[in-house]
């Protein structure tokens, strides 16, 4: 670790997105059908009616790089939330967004019955947007601020409310199997058609390389980014729009799915040190390469039958935070 | 003077907290805000550069309201460092000092050779060049001070305003501190402004001190003119025995007790008669 921190930054982030790739690709070849690497190739760049290429083509490219996309997007939320809230505990499934997100798209499947990816997506905006406000306005009402445990236990009851609006409505106009399919936090069934979010996830990754900066300043304290200059509400409401964006649109792909917005900025910290600048983009790769990973897991573990991604992640994400809760906030002490 | 406050008022809510208040900070010296616990000295340095805002009154920067100023211009004329920044971050500490050049930056904010040139000169005058490496939570409390300050430096203002630089300090990591802030006083001529709850260190290091008690200004002067028996009585509800440090020969607190309540009582009433 010590080493790899004295490489520069963009030779870091080089070396991992190789390794992503890598990944990708080994994890593209692996699965319910028998295909090989030489077939993983062929398909990138030949698309022929027989039915390898179709299968890699239609069904394991978009499953990889949505696991990409939403380990990515996960990710940086949850580094985004820990700057602005200085809040090691900071994670969109802990803190409300995944579950408004669901509570939104349950609500929205009964007002409109065929709902599509746009419709969806725009709930899982909605609901996320309104989940993150309402754990944060409980958690900073009391006299004595907001604190990351105080921020953590509204997030867990506002968390299970917000899961009960969206049983309980499933429940009431017998939409549960539809919601359950999109909130069930896995990958199968992923198609191209999942990828009209694409656009707002690559725009607010690129944003948050963007501002990331600012993120370094805001995450040190707030006067401090005032009197360097900063327009820390301006700053602020942007960092909350991208937020939002990454996590709805994450839910909107893979349903319900906390830890990993919380573990993946923790372990990148321990290679690329405190600064956002860096924290960000290696977040994005680091996310990424482990959603591809559990997602490969899931699919491979129990086959032919899938061990859901959500299983996986708990197992790994609850000891880590347990872990990060003793040492105050720091998971390489 | 530069910098002129004018009848401000401060508060959070419906709680006032300074009340009209005016004074002018003197260019090129080292002005010290003395007073009690909860008397406003932070609340005043706060509002004194934008970190809060003002409900009424003018904060006046080179004949310009600072209020209506752009933040980012106006820091590079005025440096603040709050109390005690949490430490929270395993930042490096040229990484820490190199965010000071934040307000000439544009863009992703690589470092111009005058930004590198400004980050070197800000350790080195701080002498934490040579920890540049290392995390600035790895240092000690006296050695991070430091660092915040090389910050501050680094932003190259006239300006420097310091809430509690010595506090969570022992007394030689204190008179470190201070001894750096009168050096840049001395040798760069930058005008200091911060708040202090040592008297002696207060008298001592300061060419002008602000005494305050309740949001009210009581008191502002140099060492001699404020370190008095009865300003101290007005500002801190003490009785004081002022005598003369003997090596640097400023006025200092030898010893004090607490004011009898009907004292204080009268004492306060009168405070009040004398602003209102």
């Amino acid at each position: 670790m010590k080493y790899f921190r004295k490489i520069p930054l963009a030779l870091q982030l080089v070396f991992m997105f190789v390794v992503l790739l890598i990944v990708m690709f080994v994890a593209i070849s692996f699965g319910a059908a028998n295909t090989t690497l030489a077939d993983v190739w062929y398909a990138i760049w030949h698309s022929s009616d027989d039915e390898k290429t179709n299968l890699l083509r239609e069904i394991r490219f978009p499953r990889v790089l949505a696991a990409v996309a939403v380990g990515a997007a996960l990710a940086v939320a949850g580094a985004i939330m820990q700057g602005v809230t200085r809040n090691p505990l900071a994670d969109p499934g802990l803190l409300g967004l995944t579950s408004g997100a669901n509570a939104a798209l349950a609500i929205g499947f009964v007002l409109v019955p065929n709902l599509d990816y746009s419709g969806a997506m725009l709930a899982c905006f909605i609901g996320a947007a309104i989940g993150m406000a309402i754990v944060y306005s409980i958690g900073s009402s009391s006299k004595t601020g907001m604190s990351p445990l105080k921020l953590v236990l509204a997030g867990a009851a506002v968390s299970m409310f917000l899961q009960a609006v969206a049983d309980g409505t499933g429940l009431l106009f017998q939409i549960s199997k539809d919601v359950s399919m999109w909130t069930s936090g896995g990958l199968q069934g992923i198609s191209w058609s999942a990828f009209v979010v694409m656009p707002i996830i690559i725009v607010a990754l690129i944003s948050s390389i963007i501002i990331s900066r600012q993120l370094t300043i805001l995450s040190l304290n707030e006067d401090v980014a005032v009197g360097l200059g900063q327009k820390t509400f301006v700053i602020k409401t942007m960092m909350f729009i991208i937020v939002v964006l990454l996590a709805g649109a994450a839910v909107s792909i893979v349903g319900n799915l906390a830890f990993i917005g919380l573990m993946i900025p923790h372990i990148v910290r321990g290679l690329v040190g405190a600064d956002y600048r860096a924290i960000i983009p290696m977040s994005m790769i680091v996310g990424g390469l482990f959603m591809v990973v559990v997602d490969l897991i899931g699919r491979t573990m129990n086959a032919p039958f899938e061990t859901p991604i959500v299983a996986i992640v708990s197992v790994l994400g609850l000891p880590f935070f347990l872990v990060l809760v003793k040492r105050g906030g720091r998971f390489f002490a | 003077m530069r910098l002129k406050i004018n009848n401000i008022q401060v508060g959070y809510d419906d709680q006032t907290i300074v009340h009209d208040l005016s004074i002018e900070i003197p260019d090129g010296k080292i002005t010290t805000i003395i007073g009690a616990n909860g008397c406003g000295k932070s609340t005043l340095l706060k509002a004194i550069t934008r970190i809060i805002p003002h409900q009424a009154g003018t904060v006046i920067l080179d004949g310009e309201n600072i209020q209506k100023m752009n933040t980012k211009v106006l820091a590079r004329e005025l440096a603040i460092l709050p109390q005690s920044p949490e430490s929270a971050s395993g930042l490096l500490v040229e990484e820490l000092v190199s965010y000071g050049r934040y307000p000439y930056q544009k863009g992703f904010g690589n470092l111009s050779q005058k930004d590198r040139d400004m980050i070197d000169w800000a350790l080195e005058a701080t002498s934490t060049a040579e920890f540049r490496k290392r995390p600035v939570d790895a240092l000690s409390g006296g050695q991070r001070q430091r660092v915040w300050i090389a910050m501050a430096l680094a932003q190259e203002t006239d300006i420097i305003f310091l809430d509690e630089p010595t506090t969570y300090l022992d007394m030689a990591h204190q008179l470190e501190v201070l001894e750096l802030l009168q050096q840049l006083n001395v040798k760069e001529g930058r005008t200091i402004v911060m708040v202090l709850h040592d008297l002696n260190q207060a008298a001592r290091f300061s060419d002008y001190i602000i005494a305050m008690n309740a949001g009210h200004l009581i008191k502002a002067g140099d060492a001699t003119e404020v370190m008095t028996n009865e300003t101290l009585r007005d500002v801190f509800n003490i009785d004081a025995v002022i005598g003369e440090d003997p090596r640097t020969k400023k006025p200092m607190c030898i010893t004090y007790n607490l004011l009898k309540s009907e004292e204080r009582a009268s004492k306060k009433s009168e405070v009040h008669d004398m602003v209102v």
